[in-house]
């Protein structure tokens, strides 16, 4: 297994040695590194061809999130009215006090938290069992348990969710926060506890064993020991499902078809556009509320975020 | 009783060549490790397993809702199936829209990966986040955000008109022609920068100086990436195709709240029939739905096989290259 290393470990990263005690040197390094960019751009022509290229496609990327935010801020006349002028005329704030009152979305943000916060829960421990003991044990049924989960790593989330609503419908369990959670995190997410058995696998064998003489059983040494060990792959994984759960939509739509009160964000969204079709900057503002949180988690994990994907794929 | 060691290497010869004790031994020994994987196998069986299973019954009864009680009719949905152009229209909009998006998202990505790659090119750290902004945006939020943006008033529709690529405002979400192939576009730009992301750690396992031989013996970069990187990314390219190909499949979230599968049914992928027909109908029909996931499961996991084929081919071609 290789762990997930830094997506920069490119040579420019790599020949320059970083010195340790930061500092002045650091800026020095900084300014030389700078200087050596422009120069490779001045250089080639071709160089600077690319980058201009790269630039106008970034451009791309990022317009719709600024054009969201100048929607959120106009008033109804002018998201259409004012042609590609992204400043409104003034700043209209109250867009952001009605999306989160009016149309519910406080609920639907609570929703999401404990949503979100049940389903990461919920995979991670299962996949740190399950992967312990498949990442480090042999035993009756493993083979079999390890041909299941490449059946089925594909499925399509279409596939199942006539049997899954049915089967929460019979538990009682349709239009509740824990139906929406084991319906999203009990299932599937074969990555998660691939990555945890992949780590537990090139884990030394002694520590088990000496775990073991100091008379630890089992659940100790998993909970004690392990558990803590794997601490950068419960940290990706964290990060995934946080992702999947958040953004999930199929299923939290389904599920509150007759209960509205139990929506999550994704899903307020599309009730947002029915019930108020032609009030376009309050759903910008939703819209702006509902990822707030997401780029807040993402910005602030961000190289996080790049390396445990990088890491998953090179698994 | 002896304690299970843990084995590193699972199924090795030790194991297997010492005189193993009995299953109803071995059972009892390993009770504990059965315990770890009880919140798998119960969440699994439930919400992975069982659905796979029922499904192919569901699919054979006829079914008006949860509450009801489906009766037995054989492979009437099946047979219904196949005279629905609806279903085939959401089946050939699937098709048609993983042809499309696929090639797209998986080349610009690679395009854009190798760019991102070079010693040269300045901000890389900043572009690559700019890039994975959409990844990490709801795909519900992005399909109605781009409703707006596709509008014939918006902002798409106007920039066009300005530079004479367009005669006048169009509605790209609102035509029949085009629907399809805008949700093809947003798709394409929400998801680039996580098949960018899986483009550069496979160059990162490239090593530099295998490169460097090959621009030292005075190949171009143009001939350096056919001739060197190319193929060393060909089981790459097989993996990464396949995880872009069943998210294709699953785009529901931004087809959905985008078109909604309109206008009259242009954008109508199977994932959307399969909703449309178990839930969004005023009758549910859960046991036609059921027959027509089950023909989706069949398209992904065919899918699925021959590209593990393609996986399993690719790494012998390398292998004997290398």
């Amino acid at each position: 297994m290789t762990a997930p290393g830094s997506l920069d470990r490119a040579p420019e990263t790599g020949t320059t040695r970083r010195p340790v005690g930061g500092g002045p040197q650091r800026h020095e390094l900084a300014r030389v590194r700078r200087a050596r960019r422009w120069q490779a751009i001045r250089a080639r022509p071709g160089n600077l061809l690319i980058f201009l290229g790269l630039l106008i496609l970034a451009a791309l990327w990022i317009y719709p999130f600024i054009w969201l935010i100048s929607a959120s801020l106009k008033t109804p006349g002018e998201v259409f009215g004012s042609g590609l002028g992204l400043i409104p005329e003034t700043p209209m704030w109250e867009n952001y006090s009605r999306a989160w009152t009016t149309v519910g979305f406080d609920k639907y943000f609570l929703n999401t938290i404990i949503i979100t916060a049940g389903t990461v829960l919920l995979i991670v421990v299962r996949s740190a069992l399950a992967g312990y003991v498949l990442g480090r044990y042999s035993f009756a049924g493993k083979k079999l348990l390890i041909i299941i989960f490449l059946i089925t790593f594909f499925l399509p989330e279409g596939y199942t969710i006539i049997p899954v609503v049915q089967l929460t419908d019979q538990m009682g369990l349709l239009n509740t926060h824990l139906g929406v959670i084991l319906g999203l995190g009990a299932g599937g997410q074969i990555a998660s506890t691939l990555l945890y058995a992949g780590y537990f696998r090139g884990l030394p064998k002694e520590l088990e064993e000496c775990a073991r003489l100091d008379g630890a059983g089992h659940f100790r040494i998993f909970f004690q020991v392990m558990l803590p060990l794997a601490w950068p792959i419960t940290a990706t994984v964290v990060i995934l499902t946080f992702l999947f759960a958040w953004n999930n939509y199929l299923l939290p739509l389904v599920f509150t078809l007759s209960e509205p009160g139990l929506r999550t964000l994704a899903v307020g969204m599309t009730a947002f556009v029915g019930e108020y079709g032609t009030d376009w900057p309050g759903m910008a503002a939703a819209a702006m509320l509902s990822l707030v949180p997401v780029m807040i988690v993402f910005v602030a994990l961000q190289s996080k975020f790049v390396d445990s994907i990088a890491g998953a794929v090179k698994q | 009783m002896s304690e299970p060691g843990p084995d590193r290497a699972p199924g090795d010869s030790a194991t297997s060549s010492r005189s193993r004790p009995s299953l109803l031994r071995r059972l009892r020994r390993d009770w504990w490790i059965y315990l770890f994987l009880l919140p798998t196998i119960l969440g699994y069986g439930a919400y992975t397993v069982y659905p796979l299973v029922a499904s192919w019954w569901f699919a054979l009864l006829d079914w008006p809702g949860f509450a009801a009680v489906g009766t037995f009719t054989g492979l009437d949905n099946f047979a219904r199936l196949m005279g629905d152009d609806l279903f085939w229209n959401a089946f050939g909009n699937s098709l048609i829209f993983l042809v499309c998006a696929v090639p797209l998202r998986v080349g610009i990505a690679l395009i854009l990966a190798i760019l991102l790659n070079r010693r040269a090119t300045p901000f890389k750290g900043f572009l690559r986040t700019l890039f994975f902004l959409p990844v990490v945006t709801t795909g519900a939020i992005i399909g109605v955000v781009f409703t707006l943006l596709l509008d014939a008033g918006g902002p798409i529709s106007l920039a066009m008109v300005a530079s004479g690529l367009l005669d006048s405002p169009a509605n790209f979400v609102a035509d029949t022609g085009t629907s399809l192939f805008a949700g093809v576009a947003v798709w394409v730009w929400k998801w680039l920068g996580i098949t960018m992301i899986y483009w550069l750690a496979a160059l990162q396992t490239i090593p530099d100086e295998v490169r460097e031989a090959a621009m030292i013996d005075g190949a171009g970069p143009v001939r350096e990436f056919w001739h060197v990187t190319l193929p060393l990314l060909i089981p790459f390219l097989v993996i990464i195709t396949l995880i872009d190909t069943v998210g294709a499949l699953n785009v529901f979230d931004l087809m959905y709240t985008m078109t909604g599968g309109g206008p009259s049914f242009s954008s109508e992928v199977i994932e959307i029939f399969i909703y449309r027909t178990a839930f969004g109908a005023t009758v549910p029909q859960l046991g036609y739905a059921s027959a027509a996931a089950v023909l989706f499961g069949l398209l992904t996991m065919g899918l699925a096989v021959a590209q593990a084929v393609g996986v399993r081919w690719a790494r012998r071609a390398t292998g004997a290259m290398t």
